[in-house]
């Protein structure tokens, strides 16, 4: 135990927030611009770029709030069910 | 603006943290830390921001964080100074970052006294409107008739024009900003960031706890905030006044999306449209918003 | 070293100087403002080198204290009565971020009615907030107190903040010859702070004081507790080492006069349990075996001092400055709950008097004593506590 209560940065300081989701985010490439606006809105900074802007979400600690959904230009993000996307029941 | 692709892609404000889905609190930190590029100690009142963090031993920030009293944010913030100064530190940005209650509220002694100190730092205020940390009792800064814990039929009065009470204290940069417009956010940092002396960053944070609005239209609340009219976006270094470009086309009444539009989203507001619409009061609001501008204009133009 | 002529508000400024002290935020109140305008005029001399914060509260105060210690600096503030209750909040803060600050507090009276006076009640009503806490007696020894105050608060044992409480106007105001030190003279025994434990640094992030559920919350509070007793420890060697530097004792935890053979023992905190020296002087010649026992360090209480003396002495006269409304006088409760367990137990008498300032006598003192000696005699401890000069 510190002396007193200092804490350090970790990513996932509140465990695996993924599973806070009911809906998940997914992208369809085949439409999307690169244009980063998705990386641009998500509170949880869970969308991750490649060099080229392509977004990739990481469903270990996206909420599923749907903001980047709302905010893409191309209209390329669909919420899907968690169970749906995942096949779990 | 800055471009999306120049903006950094460092992250502090790291993943797997304690916020609600949709937070517009952490989205605005998001890009306030990456203007500040991490040089920052950053001082946290009693607010949602202090949940945020996430539980002892961890840290959802990638910053140094001192929490503090919920009153005592700008006069903690004074300290930190003075022990950078002596340590030679003068870069080092210190930033309090405190919600519209440790702002409008209980701390605005502190601040009074920290700016008119000339303290070099940076105070944000990130302004929900309301106490959400403590489950969504009215503030300084909540609107006329929005409905909160202590307030359940509306609130009877409206917010305190706290802009004007910050600029009376005559600050080195101040800034009003949108969670809604992250770049111009980002730009409005990255200002700060170069000017010494006390600065006063205030952000429009739609809180979809609080407000109840559907969690995945936290942009379009804060954009139809600006669109309306309602909230206005504007900087000051030193004297020199300038609206910004979101907000300039709206200067126009004409071209302002009725306010309605932004209360009908909120469920806060559910009283001025059910049982039945409250024309008296929406007209009472929207007049309410050409008085801002008037008065804004005014005092700085 | 060299001889200075000073109050000892004044001294408390020097000590801010002499202790190389980096940052004071302080805010003026009655007794206590000469202090900060003593630091401010050292500030615009060039002769304070640290920064120091013109404040617009004291709850400002502490919590610059706080930022500044947060970062690394050594810091300071000084108050009285409402500006130390103003703190409340802080001081619980302080304590628990473990953050060695130290902080002058020069006792007054507590409103209402407005009384500028000494009274204990605005410090002793903060013995349960962590902080350490020293009543001294003279300028010489607030003035040295102050300076071992911060390397107590800084050892890593401790880690806690210290409080030194003078009796207002009595003490502060008070001119007289105290025994300076150079900064240069002060660096070994005091080097500069370098924090042991956490410290806001953007080059090493991490955050202090986020959330600690119950699981948890227990152990912190545990470890302030044996940071705070410690110093019975830790103390006594800083201080055999200042005596050996610089030739200054000023009695311990409890500075005992005549105690030895004593078979009534005066006990109180401050500038009383100095003017009580004379009284027990004077009994002694008369041939009663009396002693005075100032009580230097309160928090944490010297449990194990207290023992001791009660094992030979067959009654404590305690002298409180301050009331626990409801329950008594400070020191007398807690001297009686510290004999509770103890082999010996002796009467303890509990006398409360000198408050708002009221004059407290050699006269009165011996009188206290008297009565003391009178129920060891006949075997009777008489009231729970006696208010002393209370008028009809
Ligand atoms: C002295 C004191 N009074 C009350 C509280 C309880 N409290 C903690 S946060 C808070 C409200 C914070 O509201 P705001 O500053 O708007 O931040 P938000 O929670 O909305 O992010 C209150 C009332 C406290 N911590 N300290
Ligand atoms: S916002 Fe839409 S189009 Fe733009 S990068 Fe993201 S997914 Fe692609
Ligand atoms: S759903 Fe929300 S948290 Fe998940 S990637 Fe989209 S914006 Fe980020
Ligand atoms: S209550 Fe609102 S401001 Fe607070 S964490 Fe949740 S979404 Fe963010
Ligand atoms: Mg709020």
């Amino acid at each position: 135990m510190p002396k007193s209560p200092y804490s350090v940065p970790v990513v996932g300081s509140t465990g695996k927030t993924g599973s806070w989701r009911t809906f998940d985010p997914v992208i369809d490439y085949d439409s999307c611009s690169r244009c980063r606006t998705c990386w641009l809105y998500c509170p949880e900074a869970s969308i991750d770029l490649e060099e080229d802007g392509t977004p990739h979400i990481d469903y270990d600690y996206c909420k599923g709030c749907g903001i980047c959904a709302q905010v893409c230009p191309k209209k390329c993000i669909e919420m899907v069910r968690t169970t749906e996307r995942t096949g779990a029941k | 603006m800055v471009a999306i692709r120049e903006m950094p892609m460092k992250e502090y404000v790291l993943k797997g943290n304690a916020a609600c889905a949709g937070c517009m609190d952490t989205l605005s930190l998001r890009h306030a830390l990456k203007a500040l590029e991490g040089d920052v100690i950053q001082v946290v009142p009693a607010c949602c921001t202090s949940v945020i963090q996430s539980l002892w031993p961890k840290s959802g920030l990638g910053v140094p964080v001192l929490n503090t009293a919920f009153m005592a944010a700008a006069a903690t913030a004074s300290g930190v100074r003075a022990a950078l100064k002596v340590k030679g530190r003068d870069d080092t940005q210190v930033m309090v970052w405190a919600g519209d209650g440790g702002t409008f509220d209980i701390g605005i002694q502190a601040l009074s006294g920290a700016f008119e100190r000339r303290t070099d730092f940076l105070y944000v205020c990130y302004n929900n409107q309301v106490y959400s940390n403590t489950g969504t009792q009215r503030s300084g800064a909540t609107p006329l008739y929005a409905q909160t814990t202590t307030t359940w039929y509306g609130k009877t009065e409206p917010e305190k024009m706290l802009d004007l009470v910050v600029a009376a204290h005559e600050p080195a940069y101040q800034a009003t900003a949108n969670a809604a417009y992250p770049r111009d956010l980002y730009d409005k940092f990255r200002r700060a960031r170069e000017i010494h002396g006390p600065k006063f960053i205030h952000i429009f944070i739609p809180c979809p706890q609080a407000w109840n609005y559907p969690v995945e239209k936290g942009v379009e609340v804060g954009k139809l905030a600006v669109e309306t009219g309602y909230w206005i976006l504007w900087e000051r270094i030193g004297d020199e006044f300038r609206l910004s470009p979101q907000s300039k086309r709206y200067q126009d009444p004409s071209k302002r999306k009725p306010i309605e539009e932004f209360l009908k989203l909120q469920g806060r507001f559910s009283r001025l449209f059910k049982p039945k619409k409250d024309e008296k009061k929406i007209a009472e609001l929207q007049a309410y918003v050409q008085h801002r501008w008037d008065i804004l204009l005014r005092t700085f133009t | 070293m060299k001889t200075m002529l000073m109050s000892a508000n004044y001294a408390a400024a020097r000590a801010v100087v002499s202790a190389r002290v980096e940052v004071v935020a302080a805010y003026p109140i009655t007794p206590a403002t000469t202090v900060p305008e003593q630091i401010a005029l050292l500030d615009e001399e060039g002769i304070y080198k640290g920064e120091f914060i013109r404040v617009e509260s004291e709850h400002s105060a502490m919590f610059a204290c706080i930022g500044a210690s947060s970062a690394g600096a050594r810091a300071f503030t000084a108050t009285s009565s409402n500006g130390l209750l103003l703190m409340d909040e802080a001081l619980h803060w302080a304590a628990a971020a473990r953050l060695p600050i130290v902080l002058a507090n020069i006792n007054r009276s507590v409103s209402p009615s407005w009384n500028i006076h000494v009274t204990h009640d605005d410090s002793m009503s903060k013995r349960d907030t962590g902080w350490i806490q020293f009543y001294v007696a003279s300028v010489d020894e607030f003035y040295h107190t102050i300076i071992q105050a911060f390397r107590l608060a800084e050892d890593e044992r401790v880690l806690m903040p210290v409080m030194v409480s003078a009796d207002g106007f009595v003490l502060s105001h008070t001119v007289s010859p105290f025994d300076y030190l150079e900064p240069e003279e002060v660096d070994e025994f005091l080097p500069p702070y370098k924090p042991p434990h956490w410290v806001m640094d953007p080059d090493n992030p991490i955050s202090h004081g986020n959330i600690v559920f119950p699981e948890y919350y227990q152990e912190f509070r545990y470890q302030m507790h044996e940071g705070s007793k410690n110093s019975l420890k830790v103390y006594p060697e800083i201080e055999a080492e200042y005596k050996k530097l610089f030739g200054k004792y000023f009695g311990g935890m409890i500075a005992q006069h005549r105690c030895d053979d004593a078979e009534v023992v005066f006990t109180a905190q401050g500038t009383v349990g100095a003017e009580a020296i004379d009284a027990v002087d004077e009994l002694r010649e008369q041939g009663y075996k009396v002693g005075v026992a100032r009580i230097r360090m309160y928090r944490p209480f010297p449990v194990e001092e207290i023992r001791k003396l009660a094992s030979h002495v067959k009654a404590f006269a305690s002298f409180d400055r301050g009331v626990s409304y409801g329950f008594g006088g400070h020191a007398a409760n807690d001297i009686r709950a510290a004999l509770y367990h103890s082999p010996h137990r002796p009467f303890v008498k509990s006398y409360i008097g000198g408050l708002g300032g009221r004059d407290v006598t050699v006269e009165d003192i011996k009188e206290i004593i008297l009565a003391t000696v009178r129920a060891v005699e006949t075997g009777e401890l008489g009231p729970e506590e006696t208010w002393h000069d209370l008028l009809e």
